[in-house]
């Protein structure tokens, strides 16, 4: 009998233990009551980020020591899990109290699921002016700003200086004059241009540009709102010259298999004469220590050129990368907000100096000791007509990812312009 | 010991909490995405209930049956190839000189990550500097196509290492099961006058068909619910040539923010698999059980 007892005892202890493993840790991190604490969650991890990761730690640690009683806790993920993450933690209603969020599309169902608190009035008293103009509204959502964006990326073409050279060419002003360059490359066994089409995006900003340049600066932003259409001519025409470049071998073997790291790797390799990217990279052509120094002397940039005689070439592809969000549901959503407004402020100077990153907020290029490229990109970007976001940020995930499909079908000859036209619209149509 | 053993609700709690384990992380799982496929819900915000709708588009929507026919396409290779894989056991359990080694060399994709696997034929693929390609551009071939880029080449591509990372697997699998034939039935056959081919086709096949069905079994479901590779090396594109249909769930339910209809896919995913796997046992069932 005693045994029996034991044996029940055991039996009932496992069990315990079973279910207490399967729901521990919810409630470690809680401070004790007078010490606040601030979740941080971002997606710069010091393996593949180092500078960001170290400016993030200097502004947490200056925070905490202006700000007595209050800690910040920081997690860093990595882009694609940090990602899933927010997936997963908003679902269960834990999203931490400050963390990072891209703009528009991806924002949509978490302010629409109530999960983002509003920003308003942070940027109230001052913080607003500080904001690259366009900016701030790329992150807001019926008027009530979501979002404090850190970076603010267009996409030039960078090309490489020696392989222009040694083929005789000058940077094209006009399509007709790319197009020759694109000829004498491909004439000369030159890979005119990098393109890693696996990730889709990286082919919709050239067909953006084209849209932008034959469409005009509204054109695609009014289509995609709903105030345009698709199968207006210029969108045909847009995807049409995409075609035409393909048709040409424009693009490296087999772009649509490749990823854009892939196709970066044969243009800072010397294989591609042409890549169009965000200037995120600007870093690999200007300071990186890793790349050859006389690779990064060797890369310039131009701005996409002109088409038929029409567009305004300081009309730009890009848009505000990430950016900082308070969850709605957090217990120091004060101090949070303090942090945020904290946060951007500190980020600016540092981040342009240090990560070598373009940022959301204004900064006075002049005054800083900056590789030239980065002068001249910011200049640009103070004397931007015109800023479209990218095509799959703007839409809706849906949208957007019939959007991103048919850029590949596009890309791949696989359909003709006017049936990437009428996907487009019927992807629009179906959205209201 | 024994004495506790027989009362039945002891045997009951010792049973207990490996079943609430997989209660909790398979089964409730299973019901709540079978749930979550009835409602209309982005993952993020509240959802509605909108009955069998999700289901009814999954029927309707070609780009799902696209992608089960790529899982199809798929299970139908991996259970051709076990022949290769049955023939290759055959020899290496035949005593031929450097077996062992070789039985080594065919397990090794096995204990590589299929990440790993991915970025070694990502390599191996590329169209320009790809070991592949530029075999066939010394060969003489003008225009080597672009593995992974070609809509029409690109499942097939991609099914080479696919099959290729289960080789050793299912090679092991033979090899021990062939291993474990008495010695005196083969040597017996042989004084017999028996060949090689009958005694492998006659003796040796029939004693390790209950292993064979296993792995077709295996194959099929594995093949069905396949994702690690597709997922790597071409994300299901280009344009969704080769999607399969775990590929497709994760798609919809992470990257369109559609958990809901994701969560009808992954079930359906469930019920496809189920209704094979059944098939599979009702076609290959014995009529009588063969002993050593």
């Amino acid at each position: 009998m005693k045994k029996k007892a034991v044996t029940l005892f055991l039996a009932i202890t496992s069990l315990v233990l079973v279910l207490v493993g399967c729901s521990g840790g919810a409630d470690e991190g809680s401070a004790s009551q007078d010490e606040k604490t601030i979740e941080f969650m971002h997606l710069w991890p010091e393996g593949s980020s180092a500078q960001h990761h170290k400016i993030i730690e200097d502004i947490v640690a200056d925070f905490e020591s202006n700000n007595e009683g209050v800690n910040v806790e920081v997690e860093v993920l990595s882009n694609e899990q940090y990602k899933d993450k927010m997936k997963v933690l908003s679902t269960s209603n834990e999203l931490p109290d400050v963390g990072m969020t891209w703009a528009a599309g991806y924002l949509e169902p978490y302010v629409e699921g109530n999960k983002f608190a509003s920003l308003d009035d942070v940027l109230e008293g001052g913080l607003q002016d500080s904001f690259v103009s366009g900016t701030t509204e790329a992150y807001a959502i019926d008027g009530t700003t979501y979002g404090l964006p850190l970076e603010l990326n267009v996409a030039p073409i960078y090309y490489n200086k020696s392989i222009f050279e040694e083929n005789g060419l000058e940077v094209p002003q006009t399509y007709e004059e790319f197009k020759q360059v694109v000829a004498t490359l491909e004439e000369n066994g030159v890979e005119p241009i990098a393109l890693g089409n696996k990730d889709r995006w990286t082919g919709s900003l050239w067909y953006m540009y084209f849209a932008d340049r034959i469409g005009g600066p509204e054109a695609l932003t009014e289509a995609i709102d709903g105030n345009g259409s698709f199968e207006e001519p210029a969108f045909v025409e847009a995807a049409a010259k995409i075609q035409e470049l393909a048709d040409m071998n424009a693009f490296n073997a087999g772009y649509n298999g490749l990823s854009d790291q892939e196709a970066k790797s044969m243009f800072m390799s010397g294989q591609a004469a042409m890549y169009m990217i965000g200037t995120w990279d600007l870093p690999n052509y200007t300071t990186n220590e890793d790349v050859p120094q006389d690779f990064r002397d060797s890369v310039g940039y131009f701005k996409f050129p002109t088409v038929n005689g029409q567009g305004d070439q300081s009309s730009f592809v890009g848009g505000p990368g990430v950016g900082l969000f308070v969850a709605e549901n957090s217990d120091v959503k004060a101090e949070a907000k303090d942090f945020v407004s904290f946060f951007v402020e500190q980020w600016g100077e540092r981040s342009v100096q240090d990560a070598g990153v373009i940022p959301a907020t204004k900064v006075d290029a002049e005054s800083m000791d900056l590789p030239q490229m980065y002068v001249d990109v910011l200049n640009d970007l103070n004397n931007a007509s015109n800023i479209t976001l990218f095509a799959d940020v703007q839409m809706s995930p849906d949208a957007a990812e019939v959007h991103l499909n048919q850029i590949q079908a596009l890309f791949g000859g696989e359909i003709t312009p006017e049936e990437f036209a009428e996907a487009h619209q019927e992807a629009m149509s179906s959205e209201e | 010991m024994n004495k506790v053993m027989s009362n039945k609700w002891m045997i009951a709690f010792y049973v207990l909490p490996a079943l609430i384990l997989v209660g909790i992380l398979i089964f409730i799982p299973l019901g709540l995405s079978a749930y979550y496929g009835l409602m209309d819900w982005n993952g993020i915000g509240d959802m509605e209930f909108i009955g069998m709708e999700n289901y009814i588009t999954a029927v309707q929507d070609m780009k799902f049956w696209d992608s089960a026919f790529h899982s199809f396409l798929l299970a139908f290779f991996s259970t051709l190839s076990l022949i290769v894989y049955l023939a290759i056991s055959m020899i290496l359990a035949s005593k031929i000189k450097g077996a062992d080694l070789l039985r080594k060399i065919y397990l090794i994709p096995m204990l590589l990550s299929s990440v790993a696997i991915a970025q070694l034929w990502i390599k191996v693929f590329n169209p320009s500097n790809g070991i592949l390609n530029k075999m066939l551009m010394g060969l003489g071939v003008d225009n080597p196509p672009a593995w992974l880029a070609n809509p029409d080449i690109v499942l097939y591509a991609i099914f080479i290492p696919i099959l290729w990372q289960y080789a050793g697997f299912y090679i092991l699998i033979y090899y021990a099961a062939l291993k474990n034939i008495p010695e005196s039935l083969i040597e017996a056959a042989k004084i017999d006058g028996a060949s090689p081919l009958q005694i492998a086709y006659r003796i040796k096949l029939p004693l390790i068909a209950g292993v064979v069905k296993v792995t077709i079994v295996l194959a099929i479901v594995g093949s069905l619910k396949y994702f690690d590779l597709i997922y790597v090396m071409t994300g299901g594109g280009p344009n969704g040539a080769s999607e399969v249909m775990a590929s497709y769930m994760y798609k919809l339910a992470f990257s369109t923010n559609d958990f809901g209809y994701g969560s009808a896919i992954g079930f359906l995913l469930l019920v496809i698999t189920l209704i094979v796997t059944v098939i599979v046992r009702k076609l290959t069932a014995d009529k009588e059980e063969l002993q050593y």
